[in-house]
């Protein structure tokens, strides 16, 4: 049987520089104006002009099967966005070709295409419209996508008037009841409280298990794991695995291991990183990370005392300055962040300059493993610099209880006491009898 | 597996847009043009109300200004009455250009995370805009009982200069909101190109008072002729065929560039908007 999507030779070139920046008419005129001179000395190469080129994504083949979840994984820049914009037609290929035999419908964002002065209504019908879907299916789907969205009382309020977690839920609510025979999920889980979460993943379940197939980019390897038979992993815009979800969430924390051994430095360059996300302003200048002693930090045993010192820079006097600090597994969670908001009574506001900002953690408790740290810094209360894979910090093995017995697989740990009290129940038949427990110390 | 095959390749040259997608997909531009309008005067008192004033004002203002103060005479119809038949197709004409030619811009999210044709955006904006210009023939009928001017069967073709209008500032209005993403100079140019454009379209004055040797800028202009249609259907006032005609296969020329550059242009939309 012929597969449902097909990618054969697939590349996308973009250019650096003017190509990505909006030029002006004038620049415009300039340029073109230039070119036959250009031509004329031969210098009609691209990368003459001081245009880079870079190929996000290049040579790229793989089929995914009719009803085969398959899940794409790869870290930020390896070429899984602009995968799924090729596929979804909203850009095209600069090479190459992919075959979809199946009406497809993606969830890019949820929430595309709606309407901040609409009502909860109309945007349910303006969305599906956008997404795909015929005025009579909205009809027939609307109490369920109502029911779904849980905004039941709100759904004459323009959506401006929602809390955050009201809009995500109705938009993807509506995207949820989309119908493809192809259906691309890009991250949509990362929004959302616990239980809505869930939601999702079980109408995930329900797409797959009905047969459709599912192309789903994801950073959550576990996820990855639990929802998709297959997946690839994508690095620097090629493909680097297919196999299983297993083999490939194992490949893909593989790689991300080795890299992690690359810079591994107790100072961090930050001023330079190339994993500054997009749009920040690079205030951050540097972090050093220091162990119990105050010795350079190599690796940390758990419940070790950690010291991080931030550089960073002001240009401007502000009203207050933060600095935020994240720690994700390598399956992409967050499972700990340290904030100077959390401070009580630290001066915030702060004159132009360098400052330096000192976090210290007397007792870190995550278990063994390596985790990925983000660092970030709001200025007056908004995040205006952001590295996102600043540093990695590896946690070995303890004696953290004290008795020689290492935690289970589980995410921290915590100092706790036990000991053994009367029960009620044993009161009763041995009248008389103390049952003494004594906790440890 | 359905019979539906899509293959996603780089495309060249030059192609006019693929109709049996436009098709596919006309419930969303039914959509699209539902959702401008609802949003245009939310949260405004007067609402719907700005449709008709806009022209009604202009009109009161031109009518002393031009004809009181300047003495600027009609071909026949009461001054108010000849203003406003031509003012009732150019308010609509700038209002959708200037609102076509940004509409890609302000629906970046729309064009950078889902497919479906751009076109509908910038014709979506055009068409909304024609409900305000229904809006402001009904008022029209109102001045007419008011002037107690007679309409002759000539209104029935009314509807040919509503569709030139349409084609024309569609056709500009594709270009400029391509050109747009590319160039955010447009957003300056376009008000002042409008502006001019008042000048060199017979809204204010009537044709005759244009010397000949300069008759064939109105005659390339693709709204003198929808202004003139406007007057010749509404008033019943005489113009030269000829320079209708012309005018109006320039509208039809326009749409058709329109969709041209804009089906070049749309492929880069995503990776530069």
């Amino acid at each position: 049987m012929q597969p449902i999507i097909e990618i054969r030779n697939l590349g996308k070139e973009y250019q650096l520089g003017t190509a990505f920046r909006t030029e002006n008419f004038r620049e415009f005129l300039l340029r073109k104006a230039r070119q036959p001179w250009n031509g004329l000395r031969g210098r009609e190469n691209p990368h003459a002009s001081g245009k880079e080129r870079f190929w996000a994504l290049r040579h790229l083949e793989f089929d995914v099967p009719e009803g085969e979840c398959i899940g794409v994984i790869g870290r930020n820049g390896a070429g899984k966005s602009t995968l799924l914009k090729i596929i979804s037609r909203i850009t095209d290929p600069s090479e190459g070709h992919v075959k979809l035999r199946g009406r497809f419908a993606s969830l890019l964002e949820v929430g595309t295409g709606f309407h901040s002065e609409l009502t909860g209504r109309e945007n349910i019908f303006l969305n599906g419209a956008i997404l795909g879907m015929r005025r009579s299916e909205i009809l027939a789907k609307f109490d369920g996508i109502v029911a779904f969205s849980e905004v039941g009382k709100f759904l004459d309020t323009p959506v401006k008037r929602y809390s955050s977690g009201m809009y995500v839920r109705l938009a993807f609510a509506v995207a949820a009841h989309l119908n493809p025979e192809i259906l691309v999920v890009d991250e949509v889980l990362a929004v959302g409280d616990i239980a809505f979460q869930k939601k999702c993943l079980g109408k995930m379940n329900e797409v797959r298990q009905s047969g459709r197939t599912v192309l789903f980019v994801s950073h959550n390897m576990a996820t990855v794991e639990n929802l998709c038979q297959h997946a690839v992993v994508l690095e620097q815009g090629q493909l680097s695995f297919l196999g299983t979800a297993k083999e490939a969430v194992q490949h893909y924390l593989k790689r991300q291991a080795t890299s992690a051994g690359e810079n591994k430095s107790h100072i961090v360059n930050l001023k330079d990183s190339p994993r500054r996300g997009h749009g920040s302003s690079p205030l951050l200048d540097k972090a050093e990370f220091y162990g119990p002693g105050g010795e350079p930090l190599s690796c940390l045993q758990i419940g070790d005392a950690l010291k991080i010192r931030i550089h960073l820079h002001l240009d401007n006097p502000v009203e207050s300055f933060d600095v935020g600090i994240g720690f994700f597994s390598l399956y992409g969670q967050r499972v700990f962040t340290a904030h100077s908001r959390f401070e009580p009574d630290r001066p915030r506001k702060a004159e132009p300059g360098p400052k330096v900002l000192v976090c210290d953690i007397p007792s870190f408790t995550l278990v063994p493993g390596d985790y990925i740290v983000g660092i970030w810094a709001d200025i007056n209360g908004v995040m205006t610099d952001l590295v996102e894979e600043a540093a990695r910090i590896t946690v070995v093995e303890s004696d953290y209880y004290g008795t020689g017995k290492a935690p289970w697989n589980d995410v921290m740990v915590m100092k706790q006491r036990w000991h053994t009290e009367t029960a009620p129940d044993e009161l009763r038949v041995s009248s008389g009898c103390t049952a003494s427990g004594a906790g440890p110390g | 597996m359905s019979s539906y095959e899509l293959v996603i390749k780089t495309r060249t040259g030059w192609h006019l847009i693929d109709f049996r997608e436009v098709t596919r997909y006309r419930e969303l531009f039914a959509f699209l043009v539902w959702r401008d309008i609802k949003v245009r005067y939310r949260q405004t008192l007067l609402g719907g109300l700005w449709a008709v004033l806009q022209p009604l004002i202009a009109m009161i203002v031109f009518t002393i200004i031009f004809h009181r103060l300047a003495g600027v005479g009609t071909d026949g119809a009461p001054y108010p009455l000849f203003a406003f038949a031509g003012l009732a197709p150019w308010t609509f004409f700038s209002a959708s250009v200037t609102q076509s030619s940004n509409s890609l811009i302000g629906n970046q999210n729309l064009v950078s995370k889902i497919y479906f044709p751009r076109l509908f955006i910038p014709l979506a904006a055009v068409s909304a805009l024609l409900m305000d210009l229904l809006l402001s023939l009904g008022i029209f009928s109102v001045l007419l009982i008011w002037y107690h001017w007679r309409l002759t069967a000539a209104v029935f073709f009314l509807p040919i200069f509503i569709v030139a209008a349409f084609l024309a500032a569609g056709g500009i209005g594709l270009v400029l909101s391509a050109l747009n993403v590319n160039f955010r100079d447009v957003k300056y140019a376009v008000p002042f190109l409008i502006q001019m454009g008042l000048f060199v379209t017979p809204v204010i004055y009537p044709v005759r008072y244009v010397p000949k040797r300069w008759m064939w800028i109105l005659a390339v202009n693709p709204m003198s002729g929808v202004v003139l249609g406007f007057r010749r259907c509404l008033l019943g006032t005489g113009e030269s065929w000829q320079l209708v005609a012309s005018s109006l296969t320039v509208c039809l020329l326009l749409f058709i560039v329109g969709l041209f550059v804009f089906g070049r242009m749309e492929r880069r939309f995503a990776d530069i908007i």
